[in-house]
């Protein structure tokens, strides 16, 4: 099949890439666009380890047709951190352990900050959840739980200061 | 205050930042120039002769650059050097369903797998055995021609220690049960894939994600037939692994000779329902436990018989036979004990290790019938165990050297935790709470090929800026492996675990260890890093105490500072001890190496599985409620309590307890590795039950530390052993709740349902039953293809 020319808005950039019309986001972002961070696990729909944002909303990217977002912004793994600045989801699960093999994770990490726009204060339920899509064979989702809560402490701490992350663990 | 700067610190993994942030790179992120795509056919056969295979079709289709088949390499393999009867890909015979064939390579994935319906392959299909009994009996059906054993008996291992018919004659009273465990499969997040590249110089690179690049490099030389000098492996990062990934796979093979045959890259990933296939997860196991006990419960003998369902090939079989057996002795007294184990080949896709390999399903059945006994005897099933413990510091009945043992601390810990003795027999109908205890080895004992070499090197290089760069050939599965390294020679060098730079699994770059199998890697490799690195910090300490003059034993190291105990003001930075080190020794590099001791197994033939340097210890205990109306089990919480020697790093310890639990809590609710007619069930992550967040039940996790005399700063295992008490706890709480004993796996809603509805006391197998009629397997084949056609013609 011929490729065809596919204009998508991925992680606050503009990109312009040939791709196969009949290929879902997720070839379209790891073997067009080298977005290796975007996992997969079954090309199913069943395991949620593909799972990207787009305009902040839990999409299955391999369930998904380019084609079918227009113009609307994809957020994967790679456009979590705002520059040198983590995400504190992302330090919260370095700090928490919720990152075993890894393989789950920015499927994980994109539902859990999906939940967190919504909300900074989740209850245990409302995480659960939120991650119910996301299958994790490692941490038996416990510690991914802590993380969250963790996370959303640090946000709901920057929300009363005005603005400005607290620093992360990272040195 | 700790007297470690690094070992039991809450810190993140060193390796942590990648999966947090895309950077990761598993086998599948690998993309190379010209790189091929590969795919694999395999059998829509359980049991059939090839006749003949005719890739010219294939071969012929644009965009596919080359095929191989079987033929292309003869040579047999296996994970076991002593029982190999596989193929790279399958010569002569299929024998399951899945059973790989053919490898393609073409220019994307579509038309690699498009060329696939092109290989015209003719097959004469054999009648397929199915079943343990069928697998025993069936003379006239082999799978394995050349097995040299009856029928399709795999392999029998008879052991007997101390006078086991006397025990039974003092017996008081003989429990006399029979158990079946079904099989389940690791299901890592990540599916198998491999790319392999051939370079012009005639070297072979394989990227892959395997728990063991040591014994895949071995295999690959044997089948490629290219010396092992010319072959680098590289495991990449594990997107889990779980023992699924301990066996040399047919991509691997397929991915290396398809790259030396087109000088290109090629990538074989594997889909889902092809790791079903691909498999080699815990085998079902059908059991016999007799125990003696007097009058006050103590154990006097107990016989215990397996049949395990091994599924096509050996893999691990052997091994997995024996733990079977092995680790029954180390837990509780047993004066005296006799094991027979049976393997025997089927046609389904093969078992071999899955976390807790062998010695989940004997714990099932053993702490099952223990929470009977603890009945009859009107003792609190916690109680009970603390009184027939197995001392520290012991041997068992069957050889095995006993050191650090905290099953009792485990056993107290969640007990307080759980108020167990106020709810135990005394919750309303529905409500249960259960226990159970279990151990695993930090390691096997020995090798799986025979040499003198040790199981674990290392090499620790300190560079001129202080930084630290760990060399070992252990394989990242997602345990944390690489961060265990760190953590050891950063507290040995005084350093911070991020200025260690690990290169692990790369058998050109790093010393051999054996790999991430049977818990060994802390333990092992641990004590090989801690070795490496305690050489180089002689010499840093003895510049550094020559310049401060000061003698060498007043000189710590911490923080990345190298200074006087007596006077902490005086002394400088690891990177000015470093350099004084180097100017005055040359080079720092060093290295270590770790082989467990000898005397920790009795002599006898058998006697190499189940012993290791130390032993890790687990208790658990489950709450459950039982829906009386749909049969549904609820597990509300498990409390599980660890010993892991000590912890290095806390949060890892308590992820692999959780990790661990979670996995047992799906073997014992849901999951189950079933076939109809040789085909699989439920090849998809839908319909294989696992347990998502929703599922999942509340856990918490207890460290208990008994600081093992012989483990890197005292640590043992974690990863394995926290899985099995929890499907036994969770099988006695739901007697707890309901009256009736489980005593076969997975618990569903429709068992229960029914053991409720027909006033069961029990669940479980009869017995062996060697009457069954042997042209069932065939009769039941087909009728299910007959349904199947059926069904198709009347949609
Ligand atoms: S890859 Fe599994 S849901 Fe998309
Ligand atoms: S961390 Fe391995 S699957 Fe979630």
């Amino acid at each position: 099949m011929a490729k065809t020319l596919l204009t998508l808005r991925v992680n606050g950039e503009r990109q312009t890439v040939a791709a196969e019309p009949h290929h879902t986001l997720l070839e379209v972002l790891r073997e067009d666009l080298g977005l290796t961070g975007t996992k997969h696990g079954c090309e199913l729909g069943e395991c949620g380890a593909c799972t990207v944002l787009v305009d902040g909303v839990p999409v299955l990217s391999c369930l998904t047709l380019p084609s079918e977002i227009g113009d609307a912004e994809v957020t994967t793994v790679e456009g979590l951190a705002k520059g040198p600045e983590l995400h504190p989801l992302q330090t919260a699960f370095a700090e928490e352990a919720a990152a075993q093999c890894g393989y789950c994770t920015p499927g994980m990490l994109l539902s859990a900050k999906s939940l967190l726009d919504r909300t900074t204060a989740p209850t245990r339920e409302e995480m659960a959840e939120a991650i119910a899509g996301n299958l994790c064979r490692c941490t038996g989702y416990t510690a991914i739980y802590e993380a969250i809560d963790k996370a959303a402490e640090r946000m709901r701490e920057t929300e009363r200061m005005g603005g400005t992350q607290p620093a992360a663990v990272r040195s | 205050m700790s007297e470690f700067s690094v070992v039991g610190k809450r810190l993140p993994k060193v390796n942590v930042w990648g999966h947090l942030t895309g950077t990761a790179r598993y086998a599948d992120d690998i993309q190379l120039p010209r790189m091929l795509y590969g795919r694999l056919l395999r059998s829509p056969h359980a049991h059939a002769r090839i006749k003949r295979i005719d890739a010219s079709r294939a071969l012929a289709h644009d965009g596919v650059v080359a095929v191989c088949t079987g033929a292309d390499m003869p040579e047999r393999m296996g994970i076991m050097p002593s029982t190999q009867d596989e193929y790279a890909l399958a010569v002569d015979k299929v024998r399951y369903i899945g059973d790989p064939v053919a490898a393609v390579a073409a220019v994307d994935e579509d038309t690699a797998y498009d060329a696939l319906s092109l290989i015209d392959v003719e097959y004469e299909p054999l009648e397929p055995i199915l079943t343990i009994e069928e697998a025993l009996t069936r003379e006239d059906v082999r799978i394995h021609e050349d097995s040299g054993r009856p029928a399709n008996v795999f392999k029998d291992v008879h052991l007997e220690f101390g006078d086991v018919e006397g025990g039974f004659q003092t017996a008081h009273k003989v429990y006399d049960n029979w158990y079946f465990f079904e099989g389940t499969t690791h299901a890592p997040m990540e599916t198998h894939s491999a790319v392999a590249s051939y370079d012009g110089d005639g070297k072979l690179t394989l990227w892959t994600s395997t728990q063991v690049p040591h014994y895949l490099h071995r295999e690959l030389e044997k089948v490629l037939g290219i010396p092992r000098s010319r072959i680098r492996v590289i495991a990449t990062p594990n997107g889990g692994g779980f023992g699924g990934k301990s066996d040399p796979f047919s991509h691997e093979f397929a991915a290396c000779l398809l790259s030396m045959r087109t000088k290109r890259p090629v990538k074989f990933t594997l889909d889902r329902e092809e790791v079903f296939y691909a498999h080699r997860g815990r085998h079902p196991v059908l059991m016999h436990l007799r125990t003696g006990v007097s009058a006050d419960g103590d154990i006097t003998a107990v016989h215990f018989q397996s049949y395990l369902d091994g599924g096509a090939y050996a893999s691990y079989g052997i091994a997995t036979t024996y733990y079977t057996g092995a680790l029954m002795t180390v837990t509780y007294k047993l004066p005296a004990y006799k094991f027979d184990g049976v393997r025997v080949y089927t046609n389904k896709p093969a078992c071999g290790p899955k976390r807790g390999h062998g010695t989940t399903q004997p714990r099932f059945a053993f702490e099952c019938q223990l929470d009977q006994i603890a009945e009859d005897l009107g003792l609190d099933p916690i109680a009970y165990r603390e009184r027939i413990l197995q001392p520290a510091n012991s041997r068992t009945v069957n050889g095995l050297r006993i050191t650090s043992m905290g099953l009792g601390q485990c056993l107290e810990e969640v007990k307080r935790s759980t108020r167990f003795p106020e709810k135990h027999g005394q919750l309303p109908r529905g409500k249960g709470i259960g226990v159970a205890g279990s151990a695993y080895i930090s390691g096997a004992g020995l090798p799986i090929y025979w040499n003198e070499m040790p199981h674990s090197g290392a090499s620790v290089k300190v560079d001129r800026g202080g930084g630290v760069t760990v060399y070992c050939g252990t394989s990242e599965i997602g345990q944390g492996s690489d961060n265990v390294l760190a953590v050891v020679a950063a507290e040995q060098l005084g350093v911070l675990t991020e200025d260690v730079h690990v290169v692990s699994g790369d058998t050109s770059l790093a010393p051999v260890d054996l790999g991430s199998y049977s818990s060994r890697v802390t333990f092992m490799a641990g004590n090989a890093v801690r070795q490496a690195a305690g050489r180089l910090r002689t010499l840093v300490v003895e510049a550094a105490a020559a310049k401060l003059g000061v003698p060498a034993d007043r000189i710590a190291l911490a923080q990345r500072r190298v200074y006087d105990l007596a006077d902490p003001a005086k002394g400088m930075t690891f990177a000015e001890a470093a350099v004084l080190a180097e100017s005055k020794n040359g080079t720092l590099v060093s290295v270590g190496s770790y082989k467990p001791p000898k005397d920790i197994s009795g002599d006898y033939k058998g006697s190499g599985v189940g012993p290791t340097a130390a032993y890790s210890y687990q208790a658990a205990v489950a709450e459950v409620s039982v829906d009386l109306e749909t049969g549904i089990v609820t597990v509300e919480r498990i409390t599980e309590a660890h010993d892991c020697g000590r912890a290095l790093n806390p949060p890892a310890v308590e992820g692999q307890i959780e990790g661990a639990a979670y996995m047992g809590y799906g073997e014992a609710i849901a999951e189950e590795q079933v076939f109809r007619g040789g085909l699989h069930k439920k090849p998809s992550l839908l319909e294989y039950k696992l347990p998502t967040s929703m599922d999942t039940p509340e856990m918490k996790a207890i460290i208990v530390e008994t600081i093992d005399p012989e483990g890197p700063f005292g640590a043992k295992e974690a990863g394995e052993g926290p899985l099995n008490p929890v499907i036994p706890a969770i099988a006695n709480a739901v007697y707890d709740a309901i009256g009736v004993r489980f005593d076969e796996t997975p618990i569903t809603p429709a068992k229960v349902l029914d053991a409720l509805q027909k006033n069961r006391s029990r669940v479980g197998p009869e017995g062996l039953s060697s009457q069954r009629d042997p042209k069932a397997a065939m009769r039941r084949l087909h009728a299910t293809t007959d349904a199947r056609e059926k069904k198709k013609v009347m949609s």
